[in-house]
């Protein structure tokens, strides 16, 4: 019955056209929101096949990993907290100048690999390439670069130049070199062209069209990536250690494999605390370098 | 180089005088600006010296080192499995089920916690601040890290790879999610309140709809650095075809090596290529 106050009932005929409609429009929504359910189960299923999960002895050993938790929290006690915490960083100076080191790694590979990052990726950048064939090829090799993990570069050079930090060094920079060479020719593609043609209208040579064309433009941004680089490459050479290129990690795995309980939660607390620090610091002269609104 | 540019350029130097006074502040050379520069550059390269003699880095070592390379690379060829396809092929099968499992699982866990540590869901200033913290403690522990615990827990193999990428990447997913979230528009679940809806139904269809195929997008690109983090987790012993690689390059059998490469490299180029179509259908073609 219509009323004056709300909206008139549509005529019944048009309200059953419609709600079978809507039905029908919700219905297919819900298929395919459930197909792909059912996508995601069977690969997960056939993944858990593959990755061999055991969920039984997965529920058997949880409590060990809680056990395992429980022992790694240092022995501290309300007695003589001091002391306490003296005990448990009894190599505190042998673990900072591995912690040096490893920031140390971190930056030389991120310096060496932005070099030759920076190198390439104006023979990769499409707009300044002179030869098609020269921009493929480093296109190429920083894709290789890039795609072999970093820990592959490092057992492949131990064995190559020996054990040490220099190892570490040369790994973390071929990989950076792939990923900043690739995001470095990226910003000198999004450049604005005009001054390069003003400069190669007046005569100047590639070299030079490059330091006062292009250089001034993509500076801050290439920076700004380097120091993100880094702080990705501060983690990375925290685990050079475990194939034996140098760094706090080496500490690490002797202290995980031998079970020092102690010093696996001293030394990843120095690591957790190390890589905030970097994120933090690396975050404010980023923000300094491009503005907070590009920054992330 | 055109004759003409040639001619402006002679015409400019041997106007220099005249120019040098009209435009003065073209000229002139900002010193305090050259001197940050070099103090800057000074200072990295000063770091680089100490680094170089810190690490012990020497040019002998690197030169002999090179042509030991060089010879590894002659033994590269040509890259063969020597019989072991099917083995190599179920250690790849492996490492893509650690690498899928592990992203799903963390992406489930991290679903909900996200929307704990997002300002626009919890207002609380307190919770927020705790959740975040611990999301970056789980973050900030390398995958390899993760996988040494694990296999105390659950003994070696793939199911403890498993595990360290969901756990790694859980932290990553939590932070990534809530800021998807936080920058998600208002106004739908503004919408739905005022109709009087829950705080839970404010989220269930003013907030989700809108963030699923953005959560999704990440999800796979996730998967795609995954398989290759996957590669590298059997180094410690947490399965997978790191494994076979790190055997294999400590006995130097470097023609299997070469193909177990090859055939990472190939995976992760099939998986960027499909996860880079799915991500394209889901949030259209802005996508990266």
């Amino acid at each position: 019955m219509p009323t004056s106050h709300g909206p008139t009932p549509l005529p019944p005929e048009r309200e059953a056209a419609l709600s079978g409609l809507y039905a029908a429009a919700t219905r297919a929504a819900r298929r395919r929101t459930l197909a792909g359910f059912a996508i995601v189960a069977v690969l997960a299923l056939l993944a858990g096949l593959a990755a061999e999960v055991r969920p039984l002895v997965f529920i058997e050993n949880i409590g060990k990993f809680t056990a395992y938790i429980q022992e790694i929290l240092p022995p501290i006690g309300l007695d003589h907290p001091i002391e306490d915490v003296r005990a448990w960083y009894w190599g505190l100076p042998n673990w900072l100048g591995l912690l040096g080191e490893t920031l140390l790694m971190a930056y030389l590979g991120t310096l060496l690999g932005g070099l030759a990052g920076f190198a390439l990726s104006f023979l990769a950048a499409a707009n300044l390439a002179r030869s098609r064939l020269l921009r493929i090829a480093a296109k190429r090799f920083l894709e290789v670069c890039r795609t072999v993990p970093e820990v592959v570069f490092a057992l492949l050079f131990v064995i190559a130049f020996g054990l040490g930090p220099m190892v570490g060094v040369l790994a973390i920079a071929i990989h950076t070199t792939g990923a900043l060479g690739k995001l470095f020719s990226e910003v000198v593609e999004n450049i604005d062209m005009r001054p390069v043609e003003g400069l190669s209208a007046s005569g100047a040579t590639w070299i030079e069209t490059v330091r006062f064309a292009v250089l001034p433009q993509v500076l801050s941004n290439f920076a700004s990536y380097a120091l993100l680089r880094f702080e990705i490459n501060v983690r990375g050479a925290g685990v050079m250690g475990f194939v034996g290129a140098g760094g706090i990690s080496q500490e690490f795995l002797v202290a995980i494999r031998n079970f020092y309980y102690a010093d696996v939660s001293a030394i990843l607390v120095l690591i957790i605390l190390t890589v905030f620090c970097i994120d933090l610091a690396t975050e404010r002269v980023r923000h300094r370098l491009i503005g907070p609104e590009h920054a992330r | 180089m055109s004759a003409r540019s040639e001619t402006l350029r002679a015409t400019a130097r041997a106007d220099l005088a005249r120019l040098r006074a009209r435009y003065p502040a073209q000229f002139r050379i900002d010193w305090a600006a050259r001197a940050r520069l070099a103090g800057v550059i000074g200072l990295l390269l000063g770091l680089a010296a100490f680094g170089y003699w810190r690490l012990d880095f020497s040019v002998a070592r690197i030169l002999h080192g090179l042509g030991r390379l060089g010879a590894f690379a002659v033994l590269m060829l040509p890259p063969s499995p020597e019989g072991q396809f099917w083995t190599f092929l179920h250690a790849l099968g492996e490492t893509l089920g650690i690498a899928f499992l592990g992203t799903l699982t963390a992406a489930i866990l991290a679903f909900p916690v996200a929307f704990l540590a997002a300002r626009n869901v919890v207002p609380n200033p307190f919770a927020r601040f705790a959740v975040r913290r611990g999301l970056d403690v789980m973050r900030s522990v390398d995958v390899l890290i993760w996988a040494l615990i694990w296999i105390n827990v659950v003994g070696l193999g793939p199911f403890a790879g498993a595990l360290a990428i969901a756990c790694s990447d859980f932290g990553a997913f939590g932070k990534l999610f809530s800021e998807a979230i936080e920058t998600c528009d208002r106004r739908p679940g503004e919408g739905v309140v005022a109709s009087g809806g829950s705080a839970l139904h404010r989220i269930r269809f003013g907030l989700i709809p809108a963030v699923l195929p953005v959560l999704a997008s990440q999800v796979l690109y996730f998967f795609e650095s995954n398989t290759r983090s996957a590669t590298i987790i059997g180094i410690v012993g947490a399965g997978g075809i790191g494994q076979y690689l790190t055997e294999l390059i400590r006995v130097l059998e470097l023609k299997q090596v070469a193909f177990l490469v090859l055939m990472i490299l190939v995976t992760v180029a099939a998986i960027d290529g499909v996860s880079t179509r799915l991500r394209r259908a889901l949030i259209g073609p802005a996508a990266r």
